[in-house]
């Protein structure tokens, strides 16, 4: 009886902080220049894609290697949406959330049975073969791919306000607005559903779980949410392509999302930070030790990995947990 | 006294399940651990084959001290160790699961002579020598456990629970041979059980563990006269 | 005539894969880890491979090199990594993805570190034989001398693994870790090392298949290059395919792999290469979700 005042509350608290997170986010925008901008949208699109890992593989236990597929899914039809049906870029995402979900559902169908390395296996086989079948449709564009075109920002904020701003401000809303989405989605039944199920499958169907079903809810939600940070990235990047999705942006997601704590919806934004911050932070490594060619490419891919082995092993449940479960310990000492 | 355990306490991370239990067993007897679930008997037993470190305390076995020697070591230095339940590995054969008995011992020749022991001793094992331990009925596989356990030519035999969901008459066969062995080949034993009557009546000694402490140590014969001992665990 | 050409390309293709589905098999069932460097370590080994054939200028003393190579390569990362990453992350969620993160991060590792020392560069194997296709009554066949040798080495490296597993002692050691790790120690084997062992076999597998996919193909190697690639997925997947718990299950696996493939680009269309795994893969795992011959319960200690 007493539970409904406090639910309340801590939901408009929640609220507040997020509104507050998206004037503080806006304001940085107009002080910082065009590169960090740029790679703000990038960032705010990583934390979207590494929510939905950390709700697929943090809370209901399914590991993918293949979101990457899922993005480009969202991506091309958010794309295609555009150019053939020339709707409202809003509704452009709004397809290329469904589809991708869409997308989920039928993988998810597929992967219901399946359990740790082979549903490793199955997505891994998505990731590489999916993207490349645009080559074989036209009217997805082929190697070169498509252009996806957001438009110009609306005059009513200024002459001075840059596209990379605009898609910035798009991003940042779209990361507001999902990570809102998705705490409430694993504050929910469906989340303590999950997490059962991640816990012990046996146990979950004894208390009347439809394991298959949870499954699947699972991979058509995080599909979507994927979807949605693909058609941004292609928004950033301007075009549609299968280069744009290699097996390379499944293993960043899912790095990304291991360093940000499987289980912490919140630390998605260390991993985003980390995954966009540590090929800059390569670049000017390699350039002081002033090394070959050869290293300077290469190190920014070192550096990643090695930072993913160490974070494994040191920090397995990521930063924010490590350090909850320090100060828990403590207490527990102190007593 | 082989056997030596000093002020052993063991922990589950925090919970205490053996609390400075000190044991000697004599060599060549047979000592029944009796009480009832959770008193620590399975701890103990892992404790001293090395699976499992103690926070506190000392083991002396033949005059040496064994604490955080590993499990592997502790079988080149004569302990064998039954474990409750899923002692036979289903995949391979009955041979195999002998073979692997005495693998660390690298002599083919001696190998395949403690084969025979076993399957002397326990002549269904024979019968089905070639045929996937999991095709063996459950008293066939405690055979075969104790069987493998044998074939390391061990000094020190630690079971646990052998009876546990067997027929009374398999059961008593295996008590029996149990009594044998101990006897024909000079073995310390520990063996824990449920079935506390079946373990004492073949025992030299009993060991009366409860919440991981011991409550008693008697010569066998005692603890089954004892009255106290009778109610608790012996059902009259 | 093409019928034969596609089965012949099909099964040369597919044993490599086996190769490499053999050595994450011996990695699955020694450690229960998916090596996800597997195909790294073999780019690896096949680099040391290329300094012995460039120092020594023979392709057969360059193959035991680069599989000596990958067998320490191998040990040296159980070693190191794995035990470290089994003591530290067995429970949590972080259980079932964490050997998964630190495999693909080794992988990046070894991948970078390669581009580094020999990255950017033209670098070929030459195989020990011509891999110009033979010419039956006028017509030449894909199948080339290249293709048969690969096919017996790959053949006769499995029957001597199986004469191993089988028969012998150090075989039935490292079953019994595999099936069941507690009662081997029990039983006084040495579980970590034998472990590593299995590392060690894994690696040199690996090795072999490093090569033979270099000289098969056009004989660059690159860290970049399709074949490496082709051999980090198709391995994983013809694995995954048999069944990760059994050997027989990678080499089927394999071969099935490799031949759905080439049957796949020949007749149906070249640029499905890409997606064929994925519907093999799909296709298989329907029917059975353990894989061919995989193992229904999760196997217990």
């Amino acid at each position: 009886m007493q539970r409904r005042p406090v639910v309340h509350k801590k939901q408009s608290r929640d609220i507040f902080l997020f509104i507050l997170g998206g004037v503080v986010l806006f304001f940085l925008s107009g002080m910082v220049d065009e590169l960090r901008v740029y790679q703000g949208a990038t960032i705010a699109i990583y934390v979207i894609a590494i929510s939905s890992i950390i709700l697929l593989t943090g809370y209901s236990g399914q590991v993918s290697l293949g979101h990457g597929a899922l993005m480009a899914v969202g991506a091309y039809a958010a794309a295609v949406t555009r150019i053939e049906f020339k709707l409202p870029i809003i509704l452009c995402f709004v397809v290329a959330v469904l589809l991708a979900a869409i997308g989920g559902a039928l993988l998810g169908a597929a992967a219901a049975r399946l359990s740790g390395p082979y549903l490793a296996g199955t997505t891994l086989a998505l990731a590489i073969g999916l993207p490349s079948l645009a080559n074989q449709f036209t009217v997805l564009g082929g190697e070169q791919g498509l252009l996806f075109d957001v438009g110009f920002p609306p005059l009513s904020l200024g002459e001075e306000f840059t596209q990379y701003k605009w898609f910035f401000w798009i991003a940042g809303l779209a990361a507001l607005i999902s990570m809102w989405i998705i705490k409430n989605i694993l504050g929910s039944r469906y989340g303590r559903t999950w997490r059962a199920i991640r816990g012990n499958e046996v146990a979950a169907q004894l208390s009347g779980i439809n394991i298959a079903r949870s499954k699947i809810l699972a991979f058509t939600i995080s599909a979507g949410i994927a979807g949605l940070a693909g058609a941004l990235l292609s928004m950033t990047i301007g075009t549609v392509s299968p280069s744009a999705f290699p097996l390379a942006l499944s293993f960043s997601l899912l790095a990304g999302a291991v360093l940000s704590g499987l289980t912490t919806l919140g630390g998605a934004m260390i991993g985003a930070v980390v995954l966009v911050a540590i090929p800059e932070i390569a670049d000017v490594v390699a350039h002081r030790v002033g090394s070959s060619e050869r290293v300077t490419t290469n190190l920014p891919g070192f550096l990643v990995s090695a930072l993913l082995i160490l974070t494994v092993l040191f920090v397995p449940n990521g930063p924010v947990e490590q350090h909850r479960a320090r100060k828990a310990k403590h207490l527990a000492l102190k007593k | 006294m082989s056997l030596n355990v000093s002020n052993l306490t063991v922990h589950h991370g925090a919970i205490r399940a053996i609390s400075q239990v000190s044991i000697a067993v004599p060599t060549g007897k047979l000592a029944a651990i009796i009480g009832s679930n959770g008193a620590g008997k399975t701890t103990l037993l892992r404790t001293l084959s090395g699976l499992k470190n103690p926070t506190n305390g000392s083991i002396m076995w033949k005059g040496e001290k064994i604490v955080g020697i590993k499990p592997e070591a502790l079988v080149r230095r004569g302990i064998s160790h039954v474990s409750e339940g899923k002692s036979v590995i289903p995949e391979l054969t009955v041979r195999e699961n002998l073979e692997l008995g005495a693998i660390w011992r690298r002599n083919a020749k001696e190998s395949k002579e403690s084969i025979d022991q076993v399957v002397s001793i326990f002549p269904r094992l024979g019968e089905r020598i070639q045929q996937r331990a999991d095709t063996l009925s459950g008293g066939e596989r405690q055979m075969l456990a104790i069987g493998r356990a044998i074939m390391a030519k061990p000094q020190l035999l630690l079971l646990d629970e052998p009876s546990l969901g067997l027929a009374p008459l398999v059961v008593e066969q295996i008590f029996q041979t149990i009594r044998d062995l101990t006897t024909s080949m000079n073995l310390t034993v520990l063996l824990v059980e449920q079935n506390a009557m079946g373990a004492l009546k073949i025992a030299d000694l009993g060991i009366v563990l409860n919440l991981g402490k011991v409550v008693a140590i008697n010569h066998a014969q005692a603890l089954i006269d004892d009255p106290a001992v009778r109610a608790a665990y012996l059902g009259y | 005539m093409d019928l034969l050409n596609t089965f012949l390309i099909g099964i040369t293709a597919g044993t490599i894969y086996a190769l490499m589905a053999i050595s994450m098999v011996l990695v699955w069932r020694s450690t229960r880890v998916v090596n996800f460097a597997q195909a790294g370590m073999a780019l690896l080994s096949t680099y040391f491979g290329y300094e012995a054939v460039s120092r020594l200028g023979s392709f057969w003393i360059a193959l035991p090199v680069a599989m000596i190579g990958g067998a320490l390569v191998a040990a040296l990362v159980e070693i190191i990594l794995i035990r470290l990453l089994v003591k530290h992350s067995s429970s949590g969620p972080i259980a079932g993805v964490a050997p998964i993160i630190a495999t693909l991060g080794l992988l990046g590792v070894i991948r970078s570190i390669s581009a580094m020392i020999w990255g950017g560069q033209d670098l070929r194997i030459v195989g020990p034989i011509s891999n110009d296709g033979f010419t039956i009554n006028g017509t030449t066949l894909v199948f080339s001398p290249l293709k048969l040798l690969i096919l017996v080495t790959v053949l006769v490296l499995m029957l001597i693994l199986s004469i191993v597993f089988q028969k012998t002692n150090i075989g039935l050691a490292l079953r019994a870790s595999a099936y069941a790790p507690e009662i081997a120690r029990l039983s006084g084997i040495k579980v970590d090392w034998v472990r590593t062992l299995g590392w060690a076999l894994a690696g040199a597998a690996g090795a072999v298949a490093g090569m033979f996919q270099t000289v098969n193909g056009n004989g660059t190697l690159s860290p970049d290059s399709i074949e490496f690639s082709l051999l980090l997925v198709s391995g994983f997947i013809a694995a995954v395919i048999g069944g990760l718990d059994s050997l027989i299950g990678a080499v089927i696996g394999g071969l099935v792999l490799g031949l759905m493939i080439a049957f796949v680009l020949m007749y149906v269309s070249s640029g499905l290469f890409f997606i064929a795994p994925f519907v093999i893969l799909l296709t298989v795992l329907f029917i059975r979700p353990q894989g061919i011959f995989g193992a229904k319960a999760a196997r217990r200690a």
